[in-house]
C-alpha cells in the first residue's frame, strides 16, 4: 500500500531531534548529505554509520521506521547494484558476460552507490520522521524567505506544499475508494495489454481530477472565508528560535564533517 | 444597535454555463437577525439558503439590495476581512476546510492570516479547542479524526478569529448521527455560553427544534418564518416543499385529519403524550 | 440468492502496532430476495463486511457463500461474484467519469461483455429503475446533473448489471429529504420488482424502519443484534447505549403506555402509531 511508506511521514516526539528548529535541521540535513559525497574510503562510512545510528538513538525512531523507509527504494538499489557491476570497467575481471563484465572496480563502486543511497534516505528519513511537515515547511519557507527580493515565492510555494500534506491521505483514500467502486461495477485493472491497461486506468483518473478540482475549489473558498490573503500580513503561531540545543547541532554536525574530511586521506 | 445582520431586499444570479439566461438563486430576501439568536434556516436543495449564507460572509455580493454585518456593509471592500473576521463561516465537507497537517496548526490558520500576535493566537488556539473539547487532539493529524471531530476543529478554527457571529452551512450533511449530535452540542454550547450569534443552514429538522427562530427557504424566497413550533406546525407546507417534520408532529397532523381534535404545534413527545391524555 | 456468512474475521495491518480487527467472527444468512438493513454507528465494521460479499476484500478467515458457492475459496472468478453482487458505494457520483449519462451507465453492462442491444436494453430499465427519463437524459453529460440526479446517475450504472444481489451503502447520505425520499422509493419499487435481494446501509432508523424485512446491527466488529424491524427495536437499551436511537414513535408508544394507555409495544412507523392511537381513542369512547 501506498499508505505504508514512511518515506515523508512524521513520528510525532519529543526528543532533542525533534526540538531543533527545522532551519537549523534542513541546513544540517542538506550539509550530510554533501557530506556523503565527500567521502571516498569505506572508512569514513563507518564514521557515518556511526554518527547515523547515534542520531537514530537519541531521536528515540524505532529501527523499524528506518528499515520501512529504505522498503521503497530496494528496487533502485538493486537497479543501482546491477547496473554498476555490470558496467564499470575495471583491471580484474571476475566474470564476463558478452559487453558485460564483473569487476573489482565495479563491485566496488557498486557498493559506494549503495552505501550512498542508504544513508541518503536514512538521513533524509531523520529529518522527515522528527520534523512535523508543517514545521518543515515552515523552515523551508524561512530560509527561503531572504530570496524573496529576487522573487523567490517562498510563501507560496510554502503553502502549497502545506495544502500538498494536508490531501495527500485524503486522496490516498479516494483513489483507494474509486479503484473498489469501479471494480465492483466489472472493472479489470489486471489483465490485458499496456494499452488496454492505459484505458482502465481513465475511469479512476476522471473521478480523482473531478474530485480534486471540486475539493480545491472548496478549499479556496474556506480559506478565503478564514481571512487568507496571501503571505502579506501574516504572523504565525509557531516561533522559531535559535537555542543552545542548535548551536550544539551545528558543532557536532561540523566536527563530524572534519572527521569525515580528514578520513578521505 | 440590535441586529447582527441585517439583509434586505437581496437578489442575487449567476448564469449555469448551458444556459443563456441568470438563473435567479435570491429573490427579495429581507432577514434580521439579532446579536446572540439562534437562528436556522431550512429549505430543500436549490431554494437558494447555500447562497444566501454566503452573502453574510461577503462571498457572494448582492446584485441588488444590501447586506449588512455588524454595522458594515459588505460592498464596502475596505471591511472586507473585518466582516469575514466578525461573520465566520462553517462548511458542508470537513475534509475540505481544514488546511493544516496538525490540529492546532489548522485552527491558527485565521488568527495568523489577521497577523494576531504569536502569544496572543497560541492563547486563542488553546480555548478554542477547549470550547469545542478538542483539546486533547491539538496534536493530531486532521484527517485520522472522526467527521464530526473534524468539524469540531473547523469550528474551533473560526472561534480563534474571535467572530460575533458563525454561519454554518450545511454542517452536519455528511455526519453520522453521533458525529452530528457531537457538532449541534457544540454549536448550541457556544450559543449559550459565548452568546455566538449561530445562524445553521440544514435540512434536519430535529436540529431546528431548540432553535430561536426558524426560516424556511423556496425559490430563492423566505417563505415561512417563526418559532419552531408556529413553523412545524404548518405541516402540509413543508411537505410540499419536500421537507421534514418530526414523527410526533406527522402524527398529531395525521391524527387531526382522522378527525381526532389535537393541537398542531406539537413539537415534542411529552407534549404528544400529554395532548392524547387528556383527549381520553 | 442466499448469503451466508461463516465466521467471518478481517484484521487490518497484521503484524504491525496498528492491527485493528474490524470484523470479529461474524456469522449471518441472508435469504433469496430478503431487504435487509445493515445499521452501526461509523467504524462499526458494516462497510468492510459489505465489501467482502462481492471479493473486494479477502477475509482474515472465514468463508463466504453465495447460493452454496464459496466466493472466498482461492482461485474463484471475482467477474462472476461482482455480476452476482452488485455494490453502491457512499457518495457513487463521485465515481461518474462518462462524457454521457448514456455511457456510463452502460460502462458496467458493458465490462460485463454484453452485446450491443443488451446493453442498451438495460441502460432503459435501470434508468427507468431510478427515475431518470432515459430520452431526455441519455445524451447529457452526468455531471450536468443536479446532486440528486447525479446520485441516481450512479446507482443505475450498478443496477444496470442486473445482480441477484444489490448492496447500496449510505445511499441517501447527504441529500435533503426530498432526494432521499426519491432513493428510497426507486429503491423499494427495485425490491418489489425484480425479487432481487437487497442491503441497505444506513444509520438512520426511520428509513429502514420502513423499508427492511430484517435488520443487522453491527457493533464493533460483530453483528449483535437481528431480526425484523420489531424485534430489533425492542432492544431499545442496547441500541442506545452502541450510539444508535430507535425512531421517535417507538418513544412516543412506551410512554403513552406508561400513561395508560395499551398500545402494541411493536409500533414502529408513524402509520402503525396513527392507527393504533386512533383505535384505543375510538374504543374508549364507546
Amino acid at each position: 500500500m501506498i499508505k505504508d511508506i514512511t518515506l515523508g511521514q512524521y513520528l510525532p516526539g519529543d526528543s532533542v531531534i525533534h526540538r531543533l528548529d527545522p532551519r537549523v535541521k534542513i541546513i544540517l540535513s542538506t550539509l550530510y548529505v554533501i557530506n556523503l559525497f565527500i567521502i571516498n574510503k569505506f572508512i569514513g562510512y563507518l564514521y557515518v554509520a556511526i554518527f547515523t545510528a547515534f542520531v537514530i538513538f537519541i531521536a528515540k525512531i524505532p529501527f523499524k521506521y528506518i528499515m520501512k523507509s529504505l522498503k521503497p527504494i530496494i528496487w533502485l538499489l538493486l537497479f543501482t547494484a546491477v547496473f554498476n557491476v555490470l558496467l564499470t570497467p575495471g583491471e580484474i575481471v571476475y566474470a564476463k558476460f558478452g559487453p558485460f563484465a564483473i569487476t573489482d572496480k565495479g563491485v566496488y563502486l557498486a557498493g559506494f552507490m549503495i552505501i550512498r543511497i542508504v544513508f541518503l534516505i536514512v538521513g533524509t528519513s531523520v529529518l522527515t520522521l522528527t520534523t512535523s511537515p508543517i514545521a518543515l515547511t515552515d523552515g523551508i519557507e524561512l530560509l527561503l524567505n531572504p530570496f524573496k527580493k529576487i522573487g523567490v515565492p517562498a510563501h507560496e510555494l510554502a503553502m502549497m506544499m502545506t495544502i500538498a500534506l494536508r490531501f495527500i491521505p485524503t486522496l490516498i483514500d479516494e483513489t483507494d475508494k474509486i479503484i473498489k467502486a469501479q471494480k465492483a461495477r466489472g472493472a479489470d485493472f489486471e489483465s490485458g495489454n499496456i494499452i488496454n491497461r492505459a484505458k482502465n486506468l481513465i475511469p479512476i483518473l476522471v473521478p480523482l481530477f473531478i474530485n480534486s478540482f471540486r475539493r480545491a475549489d472548496e478549499l479556496a473558498l474556506a480559506m478565503e472565508a478564514r481571512c487568507y490573503r496571501g503571505g502579506e500580513g501574516r504572523t504565525r503561531m509557531k516561533q522559531f528560535n535559535i537555542e543552545k540545543n542548535d548551536y550544539i547541532s551545528i558543532i557536532v554536525m561540523v566536527g563530524f564533517i572534519i572527521i569525515s574530511i580528514l578520513s578521505r586521506r | 444597535m440590535e441586529n447582527m445582520v441585517e439583509i434586505s431586499n437581496v437578489f442575487y444570479g449567476y448564469k449555469k454555463h448551458d444556459q443563456a439566461e441568470e438563473f435567479l438563486a435570491l429573490r427579495g430576501v429581507n432577514l434580521k437577525v439579532k446579536k446572540g439568536e439562534f437562528l436556522v434556516v431550512i429549505g430543500h436543495n436549490g431554494s437558494g439558503k447555500s447562497t444566501l449564507s454566503k452573502h453574510i460572509n461577503a462571498i457572494y455580493l448582492p446584485k441588488e439590495g444590501d447586506v449588512v454585518v455588524n454595522g458594515m456593509n459588505t460592498k464596502d471592500t475596505e471591511k472586507l476581512w473585518e466582516i469575514r473576521q466578525s461573520a465566520g463561516m462553517v462548511f458542508q465537507n470537513p475534509d475540505n476546510q481544514i488546511v493544516a497537517t496538525i490540529v492546532e496548526e489548522d485552527v491558527a490558520f485565521g488568527p495568523e492570516n489577521m497577523g494576531v500576535e504569536p502569544s496572543e493566537i497560541r492563547k486563542r488556539v488553546e480555548s478554542a479547542l477547549k470550547a469545542v473539547r478538542m483539546e486533547e487532539y491539538s496534536k493530531h493529524a486532521p484527517h485520522l479524526l472522526s467527521g464530526g471531530q473534524k468539524q469540531r476543529v473547523a469550528i474551533a478554527g473560526i472561534l480563534a478569529m474571535k467572530p460575533k457571529c458563525i454561519i454554518l452551512d450545511e454542517p452536519t450533511a455528511m455526519l453520522d448521527p453521533s458525529g452530528r449530535k457531537e457538532v449541534i452540542e457544540t454549536i448550541k454550547k457556544l450559543n449559550k455560553e459565548e452568546g455566538i450569534t449561530i445562524i445553521l443552514i440544514t435540512h434536519f429538522m430535529e436540529e431546528a427544534v431548540d432553535a430561536d427562530r426558524v426560516v424556511v427557504m423556496d425559490d430563492g424566497k423566505i417563505v415561512a418564518e417563526g418559532t419552531p413550533r408556529e413553523v412545524f406546525s404548518k405541516v402540509e407546507l413543508l411537505k410540499k416543499l419536500g421537507l421534514d417534520v418530526p414523527q410526533v408532529t406527522e402524527l398529531a397532523y395525521e391524527l387531526k385529519k382522522s378527525g381526532i381534535n389535537i393541537r398542531q404545534d406539537i413539537i415534542t413527545i411529552d407534549e404528544l403524550v400529554e395532548e392524547l391524555c387528556q383527549l381520553r | 440468492m442466499s448469503i451466508k456468512v461463516n465466521n467471518l474475521t478481517f484484521k487490518y495491518m497484521v503484524g504491525t502496532p496498528f492491527e485493528k480487527t474490524a470484523l470479529d467472527n461474524v456469522s449471518l444468512e441472508i435469504n433469496d430476495g430478503e431487504f435487509i438493513g445493515l445499521i452501526g454507528h461509523t467504524g462499526s465494521g458494516k462497510s468492510t463486511l459489505i465489501q467482502h460479499l462481492n471479493g473486494l476484500l479477502k477475509p482474515t478467515s472465514g468463508e463466504i457463500y453465495i447460493d452454496n458457492e464459496c466466493i472466498t475459496s482461492k482461485g474463484i472468478d471475482l467477474k462472476k461474484i461482482r455480476q452476482l453482487v452488485g455494490l453502491v458505494f457512499q457518495y457513487p457520483e463521485h465515481q461518474l467519469f462518462e462524457e454521457t449519462v448514456y455511457k456510463d451507465v452502460s460502462y458496467g453492462p458493458k465490462n460485463l461483455g454484453l452485446d450491443e442491444e443488451e446493453i442498451d436494453n438495460r441502460v432503459k430499465w435501470a434508468l427507468n429503475i431510478v427515475g431518470i427519463d432515459y430520452d431526455k437524459y441519455k445524451d447529457v453529460s452526468p455531471f450536468d446533473l443536479s446532486g440528486g440526479q447525479k446520485r441516481r446517475v450512479a446507482i443505475a450504472g450498478v443496477i444496470a448489471m442486473q445482480p441477484k444481489v444489490l448492496i447500496l451503502d449510505e445511499p441517501t447520505a447527504g441529500l435533503d429529504p426530498k432526494g432521499r425520499d426519491e432513493i428510497l422509493q426507486n429503491i423499494k419499487n427495485l425490491h418489489k420488482k425484480s425479487k432481487m435481494t437487497i442491503i441497505l446501509v444506513s444509520h438512520s432508523m426511520d428509513d429502514v424502519a420502513e423499508l427492511a424485512d430484517k435488520l443487522i446491527v453491527m457493533y464493533r466488529g460483530k453483528n449483535i443484534i437481528q431480526g425484523t424491524p420489531k424485534e430489533v427495536f425492542r432492544n431499545v437499551e442496547t441500541l442506545e447505549s452502541i450510539g444508535l436511537a430507535v425512531p421517535q414513535v417507538k418513544y412516543l408508544v412506551q410512554s403513552l403506555n406508561k400513561n395508560g394507555f395499551n398500545l402494541n409495544e411493536d409500533i414502529i412507523t408513524v402509520k402503525e402509531a396513527k392507527d393504533a392511537i386512533l383505535k384505543a381513542l375510538r374504543r374508549e369512547k364507546k
